[in-house]
């Protein structure tokens, strides 16, 4: 647990909000008990600092969701759902994330300005983010492998396994998606190539980039 | 083990490989320079085509290349006639491929026995060797059953096993959890990773991210040339490479 995760690109607006509330559902916490157990079912990857936690604990309060449930043995005031705080946590399992506004992604603005602002070296662009994707993907696979050495059938370690995998595929989904752009831009290439070309000689010209046209030939010879 | 770190137990220089003649030329490698050390798992990444298959052959004594070197633990495979690599391969080198070529006819202790016994060692220390190796990928219990009595996750272990008896320690995989779920192919790339980890080299060819991120370093192949590299250098700075893309 705590293990040095790399961040994110884009860091997901988690809703601290219903995730103390649903930790409540479980038994009344104090605050900075909320944010240990917070941060041990989702290893870290989503810091939350202790004064966002009370914050969000006097908002809670002040909109009748949480009540204090008095001190324990050490003198921590711990905190325990109302009625409509129940209701409150029922509801957002029930209810999917909403998946209507896609969330910015920098890689893909920077994409798309890269294919359009002439000057701009997509190829090596591409292939830059991919070796960095990778990187974190390992980093992630490595977390992942000595997560998996450890025995603990613990609860919160599957969910810190979870967390791990959402971050595994979202970084292979990104990988995937850019071979799939440089194919398509590869394919453009030829295509311009092609036009140019074609009425000056035969399409078989070279003038395509070399590794695509190798590529075409090689399964046309097939 | 770790002792033998400085070695390469695979080393390509400047390999090329042309297919057909002429007109019909086809470079599947153009000038690959590529080494895998013990205990090290090597990824090579590339979509259909970019020569990572060939590249697996070529390092596997396989096939020949048309110029350059090619080392399996020191010993140039192109320097040697065909029965010594031959033997090359047999003693040095574990082959993974995706569809686990077993024999239906044999069990699995007899399919992970075979390779010993073609190198002439005796029949009751092949089968001890191979029930150690069944072990080690934790099917000994199924060593008397047939391929086709096990699921595809067993065979492949099964496989896994074959390529890794009698010491070898070069072991080359071909999408070896392609025809796996991916619960299963994780299990499969545990064990390779764990059979990396007590010394032996691998080399993982895939085209899957999520399989190539299981090795240390990640080779990127397009057009049968290496267009990249990832996981030599520090974590953090390609961390902070990362976030500014």
């Amino acid at each position: 647990m705590g293990a040095v995760l790399p961040a994110p690109r884009e860091e997901p607006t988690v809703s601290v909000k219903h995730a103390l509330l649903s930790l409540l559902e479980q038994e009344p916490m104090y605050g900075y008990q909320l944010r240990q157990e917070f941060e041990s079912r989702t290893g870290g990857t989503w810091p939350l600092n202790v004064g966002q936690v009370y914050t969000t604990l006097t908002r809670l309060e002040r909109d009748g969701l949480v009540e204090a449930a008095g001190e324990d043995e050490d003198g921590h005031e711990r905190w325990r759902l109302t009625e409509s705080g129940h209701e409150e946590v029922a509801t957002w399992f029930t209810t999917p994330v909403a998946r209507t506004q896609p969330p910015r992604d920098e890689l893909a603005i920077k994409l798309a300005l890269a294919v359009t602002v002439p000057g701009v070296d997509v190829g090596t662009l591409i292939q830059r983010q991919r070796s960095a994707s990778m990187t974190a993907l390992q980093d992630y696979t490595r977390l992942k492998r000595q997560a998996g050495a450890e025995t603990s059938p613990a609860r919160a370690d599957l969910a810190w396994g979870l967390v791990l995998d959402s971050l595994v595929f979202a970084a292979e989904a990104e990988i995937r998606w850019l071979d799939h752009c440089e194919t398509r831009l590869r394919r453009a290439a030829v295509q311009d190539a092609g036009t140019t070309t074609a009425a000056r000689s035969a399409p078989t010209s070279e003038m395509a980039p070399a590794s695509a046209s190798v590529d075409r030939r090689k399964g046309a010879r097939r | 083990m770790s002792a033998d770190l400085g070695t390469a137990a695979l080393r390509l220089l400047d390999v090329h490989r042309v297919h057909g003649e002429g007109e019909a030329q086809v470079h599947a490698l153009r000038g690959v320079t590529f080494a895998a050390h013990p205990g090290e798992l090597v990824a090579v990444m590339g979509p259909s085509g970019s020569g990572k298959s060939t590249l697996l052959t070529i390092a596997g004594g396989l096939d020949e290349p048309s110029s350059g070197v090619v080392e399996v633990e020191g010993v140039d495979l192109t320097a040697l006639d065909r029965s010594e690599r031959a033997r090359m391969r047999r003693t040095s080198v574990g082959y993974v491929f995706q569809g686990f070529n077993l024999i239906p006819a044999l069990t699995a202790v007899e399919n992970v026995a075979l390779p010993r016994e073609l190198d002439g060692v005796r029949a009751s220390r092949a089968r001890r060797e191979a029930m150690q190796a069944l072990e080690e990928v934790g099917i000994a219990a199924l060593a008397d059953r047939f391929p086709d009595d096990m699921s595809g996750g067993q065979q492949q272990r099964v496989a896994i096993a074959r390529a890794v008896v009698g010491e070898r320690r070069l072991v080359l995989a071909d999408e070896p959890t392609g025809a796996l779920d991916s619960e299963t192919g994780e299990e499969i790339l545990r064990l390779l990773r764990a059979r990396c980890d007590a010394g032996a080299a691998g080399v993982l060819v895939t085209h899957e991210a999520r399989h190539a991120a299981w090795a240390d370093r990640v080779v990127f192949l397009r057009d049968g040339v290496v267009v990249d590299e990832s996981g030599s250098a520090p974590v953090e700075d390609l961390l902070g490479a990362g976030r500014l893309g």
